[in-house]
């Protein structure tokens, strides 16, 4: 029975939640049987609010008996990325400066599922304040990829994708800033989505770069990640970035599932040289079956894509710099140093902060810093802040010939724990296709296609939509993976080792 | 036309004084080292951006945004204060802020 309720679908759960078949309260345990069982060798979560967890499913429960309608995902349980606050459940980032807060308030998303009766099994691990491609800088440790322990589970958001790869959750909140929902989504053999710049509330969400941040869904299907997306997108007037047109209709689009006539635009910038010939192996695949069902297939050049790498990491360093100042010993978190001779305030920061930040948070905000200061500003901000300008031309340019645009997620499948940790540089080409999405603010998708022939394992594909189009991305995905469903008779996470 | 720009151990510190980091000084060398990788591969943005192109800073056209000024519920101050690392008489307590001199 365990195995049975771990591997349905969020979908699937819901309508036997709802229908009596079995309680939420079974389904919760059945999860946390799983966690206990096999996450001490993923590690995906950094905390696990059993109680809480119990809690909240015994309510949906509750609401049952007492004839009451549910929300669509009720009952259905959920991993929460640690950047999103949830009161009074720890919330680290996956740093140390934060170890032991616990926030006072709700995060508006966490606020929403909670409203929508969605059981919030813990917090999931991550790249210190999301940076990074391998969950490798987070404080607590690495998560492991399902597919091989041994391998990154993609980052930042690693601990949410391999909650959902490894059936510890059916569901997963991650947050992408320059692709750390899709990265992990394509090399755990998951569905993640990064919606329309300000299409979900950033209240509660802590801060890395604010102009790029958003949070997103993390699923094994893209019916599931539209059910979530629908639960937590939508204005809020607790966020001034919070775009006030109306969501679009992700779940019907889903549920469409139909290409034909339509117009995809695969990015000539994004793909051939530096990607592994596995990886364009299965995109091409998926080309050819996406053509099969109807799509028009057209070429598309962006040719300032070259250069949105550079500019990603001028922009990130610089707003990461300003927002993590708040980390400072004063108002949460720790403090370090205050005993040792009678320092001053800023001594004592100094102290907190080198004690309490990883090595790539401290490059990261020397780096902004050093683009900001004086001197330097016009010649690495300014010039960045152009050449975003131009990507964003570029995209215009391609969605008047294309309705969506794909490539591959990830330039390569993934690699071993610790391959990339010494070289900053190439941890940050893992990035190179996602990031012009997050710099335009366009939403975008990543699904599984297939296991690269060399390595076995999963390849990810994206799909990239106009702002405020994001269903397209849900009516694309839906299409494409039923056929490719249908091409291996089961889904791809069956062919995962057993952990 | 870009050149790596070359970053001292001298040019660290003074970064990590502004960005209030109190780095060992053993490791000012390393990142020296990484952070003259980083920029000099990251200074290709100024090849492309002509003068004409105007500077975006955000996804969206931003407008501020306001409110009704309205009194409404927030935080007791047990609550703002609750993860502070120091707390004296309903307040956050902080080392000292004046220099010695």
């Amino acid at each position: 029975m365990t195995s049975e309720l771990i591997s349905l679908t969020a979908a699937e759960t819901a309508s036997k939640v709802a229908s009596g078949e079995v309680s939420a309260v079974e389904v919760a345990n059945a999860h946390l049987d799983r966690i206990g069982a096999v996450d001490e060798r993923v590690h995906a979560f950094l905390y696990v609010d059993r109680e809480g967890a119990i809690a909240a499913a015994d309510a949906v429960d509750k609401a049952r008996a007492a004839g009451e309608q549910l929300s669509p995902l009720a009952g259905v349980p959920l991993a929460l990325k640690d950047v999103m606050t949830q009161k009074g459940i720890p919330t680290t980032c996956g740093s140390k400066i934060l170890e032991g807060w616990r926030p006072p308030y709700d995060a508006t998303v966490t606020a929403r599922l909670k409203a929508a009766g969605v059981v919030i099994l813990g917090k999931t691990n991550m790249d210190e304040f999301a940076m990074g491609s391998s969950t490798e800088h987070s404080a607590y440790g690495p998560t492991h990829n399902p597919w091989d322990l041994d391998r990154i589970p993609g980052g930042s958001g690693g601990g949410s994708a391999a909650a959902v790869a490894a059936f510890e959750a059916p569901l997963a909140i991650g947050t992408d800033t320059g692709g750390s929902i899709r990265q992990p989504a394509a090399v755990t053999g998951t569905v993640g989505v990064k919606p329309t710049y300000g299409a979900v509330s950033r209240y509660g969400l802590v801060a890395l770069a604010s102009s790029l941040d958003q949070a997103g869904p993390c699923s094994r299907t893209v019916l599931d990640a539209a059910l979530l997306h629908s639960v937590i997108a939508g204005h809020d007037p607790m966020d001034s970035t919070s775009v006030t047109d109306p969501v679009p209709d992700v779940v019907g689009a889903a549920l469409r599932a139909d290409v034909k006539g339509l117009k995809i635009g695969i990015v000539r910038e994004l793909g051939g040289e530096g990607y592994q010939a596995g990886v364009r192996q299965r995109f091409d695949e998926a080309v050819t079956i996406l053509e099969g069902l109807g799509a028009e297939i057209v070429e598309v050049s962006c040719p300032h894509f070259p250069y949105a790498l550079a500019a990603y990491y001028l922009i990130l360093p610089s707003e990461c710099s300003s927002n993590l100042a708040k980390f400072d010993g004063v108002r949460f978190g720790i403090r370090v140093g205050e005993g040792d001779g009678d320092p001053s305030i800023e001594q004592v920061m100094g102290r907190t902060r080198a004690a309490g930040f990883g090595d790539e948070t401290i490059r990261r905000i020397m780096l902004g810093t050093y683009a900001l200061s004086a001197g330097y500003y016009d010649a690495y901000y300014g010039q960045a802040q152009k050449v975003r300008t131009l990507i964003q031309r570029d995209f215009a340019a391609a969605f008047a010939q294309a309705d969506v645009l794909i490539s591959p997620t990830a330039p390569t499948t993934a690699f071993k724990l610790g391959e990339k940790l010494d070289d900053p540089l190439a941890m940050y080409l893992n990035d190179v296709a996602t990031i012009p999405a997050n710099l335009a603010g366009i939403p975008g998708m990543s699904l599984p296609v297939g296991l690269a022939p060399e390595d076995g394992l999963p390849v990810g594909l994206q799909i990239m939509a106009p702002a405020l189009a994001d269903d397209r991305l849900y009516n694309v995905g839906a299409a494409l993976e039923a056929a490719l469903l249908q091409t291996w008779g089961h889904p791809i996470l069956q062919e995962a080792p057993s952990l | 036309m870009s050149e790596t720009p070359s970053i001292s151990r001298e040019d660290v510190a003074h970064l990590a004084k502004l960005a209030r980091i109190d780095l060992p000084p053993e490791s000012l060398d390393h990142y020296a080292e990484q952070l003259a990788v980083i920029l000099g591969a990251v200074a290709q943005v100024s090849e492309v951006a002509a003068d004409d192109v105007p500077a975006t800073s955000h996804p969206l056209p931003l407008v501020n945004v306001f409110r009704e000024d309205v009194v409404r519920g927030s935080l007791t101050a047990e609550e703002a204060l609750s993860g502070a690392p120091s707390v004296e008489s309903d307040r956050f307590r902080v080392p000292r802020i004046l220099d010695e001199e």
